[in-house]
Protein backbone atom coordinates (compact mmCIF):
# COMPACT_ATOMS: atom_id res chain seq x y z
CA UNK A 1 0.00 0.00 0.00
CA UNK A 2 1.09 3.51 -0.65
CA UNK A 3 1.78 5.98 1.70
CA UNK A 4 -1.12 8.02 0.73
CA UNK A 5 -3.22 5.12 0.60
CA UNK A 6 -2.49 3.90 3.75
CA UNK A 7 -3.00 7.60 4.93
CA UNK A 8 -6.36 7.49 3.68
CA UNK A 9 -7.30 3.91 5.23
CA UNK A 10 -5.88 5.35 8.80
CA UNK A 11 -8.39 8.61 8.07
CA UNK A 12 -11.32 6.50 7.21
CA UNK A 13 -10.49 3.64 10.44
CA UNK A 14 -12.18 4.78 13.81
CA UNK A 15 -9.38 2.00 15.02
CA UNK A 16 -7.66 3.18 17.68
CA UNK A 17 -4.02 1.75 19.14
CA UNK A 18 -2.40 1.43 22.29
CA UNK A 19 -0.84 5.17 21.65
CA UNK A 20 -4.05 6.52 20.98
CA UNK A 21 -5.93 5.50 24.15
CA UNK A 22 -2.65 6.57 26.19
CA UNK A 23 -3.33 9.70 24.75
CA UNK A 24 -7.15 9.76 25.29
CA UNK A 25 -6.29 9.19 28.67
CA UNK A 26 -3.59 11.84 29.53
CA UNK A 27 -6.23 14.11 27.93
CA UNK A 28 -9.20 13.04 30.25
CA UNK A 29 -8.58 15.60 32.33
CA UNK A 30 -8.07 18.16 29.52
CA UNK A 31 -5.67 19.68 27.56
CA UNK A 32 -2.82 21.12 29.63
CA UNK A 33 -2.30 24.59 30.00
CA UNK A 34 1.18 25.56 28.64
CA UNK A 35 2.59 26.68 25.42
CA UNK A 36 3.01 23.74 23.69
CA UNK A 37 0.23 21.25 25.28
CA UNK A 38 1.06 18.81 22.42
CA UNK A 39 4.89 18.89 23.14
CA UNK A 40 4.51 18.18 27.04
CA UNK A 41 1.90 15.49 25.89
CA UNK A 42 4.48 13.76 23.41
CA UNK A 43 7.07 14.17 26.61
CA UNK A 44 4.65 12.08 28.80
CA UNK A 45 4.25 9.68 26.34
CA UNK A 46 7.65 9.29 25.18
CA UNK A 47 6.69 9.61 21.66
CA UNK A 48 7.30 13.14 19.04
CA UNK A 49 5.15 16.34 19.05
CA UNK A 50 4.69 16.09 15.55
CA UNK A 51 2.71 12.79 16.46
CA UNK A 52 1.04 13.18 19.12
CA UNK A 53 -1.04 16.12 16.66
CA UNK A 54 -0.87 13.84 13.78
CA UNK A 55 -3.12 11.13 16.25
CA UNK A 56 -5.12 14.36 17.59
CA UNK A 57 -5.86 15.69 13.88
CA UNK A 58 -7.04 12.27 12.89
CA UNK A 59 -8.97 11.73 15.46
CA UNK A 60 -10.64 15.09 15.32
CA UNK A 61 -10.92 13.98 11.06
CA UNK A 62 -12.60 10.88 11.83
CA UNK A 63 -15.07 12.02 14.29
CA UNK A 64 -13.18 10.35 17.96
CA UNK A 65 -13.03 13.91 18.94
CA UNK A 66 -15.41 15.90 18.23
CA UNK A 67 -13.82 19.23 19.07
CA UNK A 68 -11.37 20.57 21.21
CA UNK A 69 -13.12 23.00 23.10
CA UNK A 70 -14.18 24.11 26.30
CA UNK A 71 -17.13 23.68 28.18
CA UNK A 72 -18.82 26.38 30.23
CA UNK A 73 -20.55 26.27 33.23
CA UNK A 74 -23.73 27.86 32.63
CA UNK A 75 -25.15 27.43 36.00
CA UNK A 76 -22.16 29.05 37.28
CA UNK A 77 -21.77 31.43 33.91
CA UNK A 78 -25.48 33.37 35.44
CA UNK A 79 -28.15 31.36 33.75
CA UNK A 80 -29.55 29.79 36.28
CA UNK A 81 -32.66 29.13 33.93
CA UNK A 82 -32.04 26.33 32.25
CA UNK A 83 -35.05 24.61 30.11
CA UNK A 84 -35.13 21.57 28.17
CA UNK A 85 -37.40 22.21 25.12
CA UNK A 86 -38.90 19.62 23.19
CA UNK A 87 -40.42 19.78 19.92
CA UNK A 88 -42.61 18.23 17.12
CA UNK A 89 -41.22 19.31 13.67
CA UNK A 90 -41.75 17.69 10.85
CA UNK A 91 -39.09 15.10 9.71
CA UNK A 92 -38.81 16.53 6.06
CA UNK A 93 -37.44 19.64 7.81
CA UNK A 94 -35.94 18.50 10.62
CA UNK A 95 -32.10 19.20 9.20
CA UNK A 96 -33.08 22.86 8.37
CA UNK A 97 -34.88 23.83 11.41
CA UNK A 98 -32.55 21.75 13.85
CA UNK A 99 -29.18 24.12 12.01
CA UNK A 100 -31.59 27.28 12.61
CA UNK A 101 -32.29 26.65 15.94
CA UNK A 102 -28.87 25.40 17.17
CA UNK A 103 -27.60 28.28 15.83
CA UNK A 104 -29.39 30.71 18.31
CA UNK A 105 -26.86 32.15 20.74
CA UNK A 106 -29.08 30.72 23.59
CA UNK A 107 -29.55 27.40 22.72
CA UNK A 108 -26.14 25.10 24.00
CA UNK A 109 -27.30 21.75 22.41
CA UNK A 110 -29.82 20.78 19.57
CA UNK A 111 -30.38 17.19 18.59
CA UNK A 112 -32.49 14.91 17.03
CA UNK A 113 -33.65 12.11 19.05
CA UNK A 114 -36.58 9.66 18.59
CA UNK A 115 -40.71 10.28 19.25
CA UNK A 116 -42.55 7.28 20.98
CA UNK A 117 -45.81 7.77 19.82
CA UNK A 118 -48.84 8.33 20.97
CA UNK A 119 -47.01 9.51 24.31
CA UNK A 120 -44.19 11.22 23.10
CA UNK A 121 -44.42 13.46 20.22
CA UNK A 122 -41.30 15.32 20.01
CA UNK A 123 -38.32 14.53 18.06
CA UNK A 124 -35.93 17.83 18.35
CA UNK A 125 -34.51 18.77 21.66
CA UNK A 126 -32.76 22.58 22.64
CA UNK A 127 -31.43 23.34 25.51
CA UNK A 128 -32.47 26.82 26.31
CA UNK A 129 -30.33 29.20 28.50
CA UNK A 130 -31.81 31.99 30.52
CA UNK A 131 -30.64 34.36 33.34
CA UNK A 132 -34.13 32.99 35.29
CA UNK A 133 -37.23 30.72 33.80
CA UNK A 134 -39.33 33.60 33.06
CA UNK A 135 -36.17 34.39 30.32
CA UNK A 136 -36.50 30.61 29.04
CA UNK A 137 -40.04 30.85 28.79
CA UNK A 138 -39.58 34.24 26.40
CA UNK A 139 -36.57 32.78 24.63
CA UNK A 140 -39.05 29.43 23.45
CA UNK A 141 -41.59 32.01 22.18
CA UNK A 142 -38.67 33.14 19.69
CA UNK A 143 -37.92 30.04 19.24
CA UNK A 144 -41.73 29.05 18.21
CA UNK A 145 -41.88 32.50 16.44
CA UNK A 146 -38.93 31.23 14.43
CA UNK A 147 -40.76 27.52 13.29
CA UNK A 148 -43.92 29.65 12.33
CA UNK A 149 -46.38 26.58 10.78
CA UNK A 150 -43.66 24.19 11.33
CA UNK A 151 -43.98 24.01 15.56
CA UNK A 152 -46.47 20.90 15.21
CA UNK A 153 -46.19 21.17 18.98
CA UNK A 154 -43.68 22.00 22.00
CA UNK A 155 -43.12 21.73 25.87
CA UNK A 156 -40.39 23.34 28.79
CA UNK A 157 -39.29 20.90 31.03
CA UNK A 158 -37.65 22.68 33.79
CA UNK A 159 -34.92 20.55 36.06
CA UNK A 160 -36.45 20.43 39.29
CA UNK A 161 -33.51 18.45 41.23
CA UNK A 162 -30.29 16.76 40.26
CA UNK A 163 -30.50 13.48 41.57
CA UNK A 164 -27.31 12.18 40.40
CA UNK A 165 -24.21 13.94 38.08
CA UNK A 166 -21.02 11.91 37.91
CA UNK A 167 -18.41 13.11 35.04
CA UNK A 168 -18.66 10.50 31.85
CA UNK A 169 -16.50 7.69 32.35
CA UNK A 170 -14.47 6.79 28.99
CA UNK A 171 -12.60 3.32 28.37
CA UNK A 172 -9.18 4.46 27.65
CA UNK B 1 -16.84 39.10 37.52
CA UNK B 2 -16.43 38.18 33.75
CA UNK B 3 -14.61 41.45 31.04
CA UNK B 4 -14.93 41.29 27.24
CA UNK B 5 -12.21 39.35 27.23
CA UNK B 6 -13.10 36.22 29.43
CA UNK B 7 -16.34 36.40 27.52
CA UNK B 8 -14.55 36.16 23.97
CA UNK B 9 -12.01 33.12 25.36
CA UNK B 10 -15.41 31.57 26.28
CA UNK B 11 -17.31 31.83 23.13
CA UNK B 12 -14.12 31.14 20.87
CA UNK B 13 -13.15 27.92 23.18
CA UNK B 14 -16.69 26.76 22.12
CA UNK B 15 -15.22 26.33 18.66
CA UNK B 16 -12.29 24.39 17.64
CA UNK B 17 -9.03 25.10 19.57
CA UNK B 18 -6.10 24.60 16.86
CA UNK B 19 -3.62 21.30 16.86
CA UNK B 20 -0.47 23.03 16.05
CA UNK B 21 3.00 24.12 17.70
CA UNK B 22 1.72 26.92 19.73
CA UNK B 23 -2.11 26.83 19.78
CA UNK B 24 -2.54 29.34 22.74
CA UNK B 25 -0.12 31.82 20.98
CA UNK B 26 -2.49 31.16 18.06
CA UNK B 27 -6.13 31.99 19.59
CA UNK B 28 -4.55 34.78 21.60
CA UNK B 29 -3.87 36.68 18.61
CA UNK B 30 -7.18 36.50 16.76
CA UNK B 31 -8.69 37.99 20.35
CA UNK B 32 -6.38 40.36 20.24
CA UNK B 33 -4.24 39.27 23.70
CA UNK B 34 -1.05 37.41 24.52
CA UNK B 35 -0.42 33.88 24.83
CA UNK B 36 0.69 33.81 28.91
CA UNK B 37 -2.28 36.17 29.11
CA UNK B 38 -4.83 33.75 27.23
CA UNK B 39 -3.11 30.60 29.33
CA UNK B 40 -3.72 32.18 32.83
CA UNK B 41 -7.34 33.18 32.31
CA UNK B 42 -8.25 29.81 30.56
CA UNK B 43 -7.09 28.70 34.11
CA UNK B 44 -8.28 31.45 36.26
CA UNK B 45 -11.96 30.42 34.58
CA UNK B 46 -11.98 26.79 34.94
CA UNK B 47 -10.80 27.25 38.83
CA UNK B 48 -13.89 30.11 39.62
CA UNK B 49 -16.12 26.62 37.93
CA UNK B 50 -17.00 28.85 34.87
CA UNK B 51 -15.30 26.64 32.68
CA UNK B 52 -16.20 22.93 33.43
CA UNK B 53 -13.62 21.40 31.29
CA UNK B 54 -10.69 22.50 28.58
CA UNK B 55 -9.70 20.09 26.51
CA UNK B 56 -10.89 17.51 23.44
CA UNK B 57 -14.35 16.38 23.61
CA UNK B 58 -14.23 12.33 22.79
CA UNK B 59 -16.94 11.00 21.09
CA UNK B 60 -17.92 8.06 23.94
CA UNK B 61 -19.81 6.15 20.98
CA UNK B 62 -17.25 6.03 18.22
CA UNK B 63 -15.05 5.19 20.87
CA UNK B 64 -16.92 1.90 21.00
CA UNK B 65 -19.51 3.06 23.68
CA UNK B 66 -22.94 3.47 24.08
CA UNK B 67 -24.81 6.66 25.24
CA UNK B 68 -28.52 7.59 25.02
CA UNK B 69 -31.20 9.53 26.89
CA UNK B 70 -33.95 8.36 29.19
CA UNK B 71 -36.74 9.28 30.61
CA UNK B 72 -39.33 7.51 32.50
CA UNK B 73 -42.81 8.44 34.47
CA UNK B 74 -42.91 7.85 38.32
CA UNK B 75 -45.56 8.38 40.68
CA UNK B 76 -44.24 10.80 43.17
CA UNK B 77 -45.16 8.19 46.13
CA UNK B 78 -42.17 6.16 44.94
CA UNK B 79 -39.82 8.96 43.25
CA UNK B 80 -36.98 8.48 45.83
CA UNK B 81 -37.21 5.02 45.99
CA UNK B 82 -37.15 4.46 42.36
CA UNK B 83 -34.46 7.35 41.75
CA UNK B 84 -32.42 5.32 44.45
CA UNK B 85 -32.81 2.37 42.26
CA UNK B 86 -31.92 3.89 38.92
CA UNK B 87 -28.50 5.87 40.42
CA UNK B 88 -27.43 3.00 41.85
CA UNK B 89 -26.73 1.75 38.03
CA UNK B 90 -23.08 2.53 37.51
CA UNK B 91 -23.87 3.15 34.10
CA UNK B 92 -26.22 6.16 34.97
CA UNK B 93 -24.10 9.35 34.39
CA UNK B 94 -26.51 12.17 35.30
CA UNK B 95 -30.29 12.11 36.44
CA UNK B 96 -32.92 15.08 36.86
CA UNK B 97 -36.14 15.04 38.02
CA UNK B 98 -38.12 17.49 35.46
CA UNK B 99 -41.74 18.98 36.20
CA UNK B 100 -43.27 16.54 33.51
CA UNK B 101 -45.52 13.77 33.41
CA UNK B 102 -42.08 12.50 32.35
CA UNK B 103 -39.98 13.16 35.42
CA UNK B 104 -37.24 11.33 35.56
CA UNK B 105 -34.68 12.02 32.91
CA UNK B 106 -31.00 10.10 32.52
CA UNK B 107 -28.21 9.92 30.73
CA UNK B 108 -26.67 6.38 30.31
CA UNK B 109 -22.84 5.64 29.23
CA UNK B 110 -21.86 2.24 28.82
CA UNK B 111 -18.80 0.19 27.54
CA UNK B 112 -20.60 -0.97 24.49
CA UNK B 113 -23.72 -0.47 22.67
CA UNK B 114 -25.45 -3.27 23.44
CA UNK B 115 -25.28 -2.71 27.19
CA UNK B 116 -27.67 0.19 26.44
CA UNK B 117 -30.93 -2.06 25.73
CA UNK B 118 -29.59 -4.64 28.52
CA UNK B 119 -29.11 -1.99 31.11
CA UNK B 120 -32.82 -0.21 30.54
CA UNK B 121 -34.67 -3.61 30.37
CA UNK B 122 -32.46 -4.23 33.96
CA UNK B 123 -33.86 -1.11 35.03
CA UNK B 124 -37.31 -1.83 34.20
CA UNK B 125 -36.80 -5.01 35.35
CA UNK B 126 -36.26 -3.51 39.19
CA UNK B 127 -37.71 -1.00 39.08
CA UNK B 128 -41.30 -1.82 37.53
CA UNK B 129 -41.80 0.90 35.26
CA UNK B 130 -41.64 1.15 31.63
CA UNK B 131 -38.16 3.59 30.14
CA UNK B 132 -38.38 5.51 26.74
CA UNK B 133 -34.64 5.28 25.02
CA UNK B 134 -34.02 8.59 23.41
CA UNK B 135 -30.50 8.37 21.92
CA UNK B 136 -29.40 11.19 19.83
CA UNK B 137 -30.02 10.55 16.22
CA UNK B 138 -28.48 14.06 14.79
CA UNK B 139 -26.53 16.57 16.55
CA UNK B 140 -27.01 20.43 15.84
CA UNK B 141 -24.41 22.33 17.27
CA UNK B 142 -23.13 25.75 17.45
CA UNK B 143 -22.58 26.66 21.32
CA UNK B 144 -23.21 29.31 23.65
CA UNK B 145 -22.36 32.91 22.73
CA UNK B 146 -22.18 35.64 24.66
CA UNK B 147 -22.21 39.32 23.52
CA UNK B 148 -18.62 40.23 24.42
Amino acid sequence: MSGGALKRELLRSREIDAIDRALIQATQAGLPLTPRPYHLLGEALGISATEVMQRMARMVDNGIIRRISAVPNHYALGFRGNGMSVWNVPDLKIVELGRRIGALDFVSHCYRRPRHLPDWPYNLFAMVHGRDRDEVVHKVKAIAALLGSDDLGHEILFSSRILKKSGLRLNG
Amino acid sequence: MLDSLDRAIINDLQGGFPICERPYAEVAQRLGTEEQELIGRIQQLLDKGLLSRFGPMYHAERLGGGLTLAAMEIPESEFDTVAAQVNAFAEVAHNYQRDHRLNMWFVLATETPQRITEVLAEIEAVTGYPVLNMPKEEEFFIGLRFEA
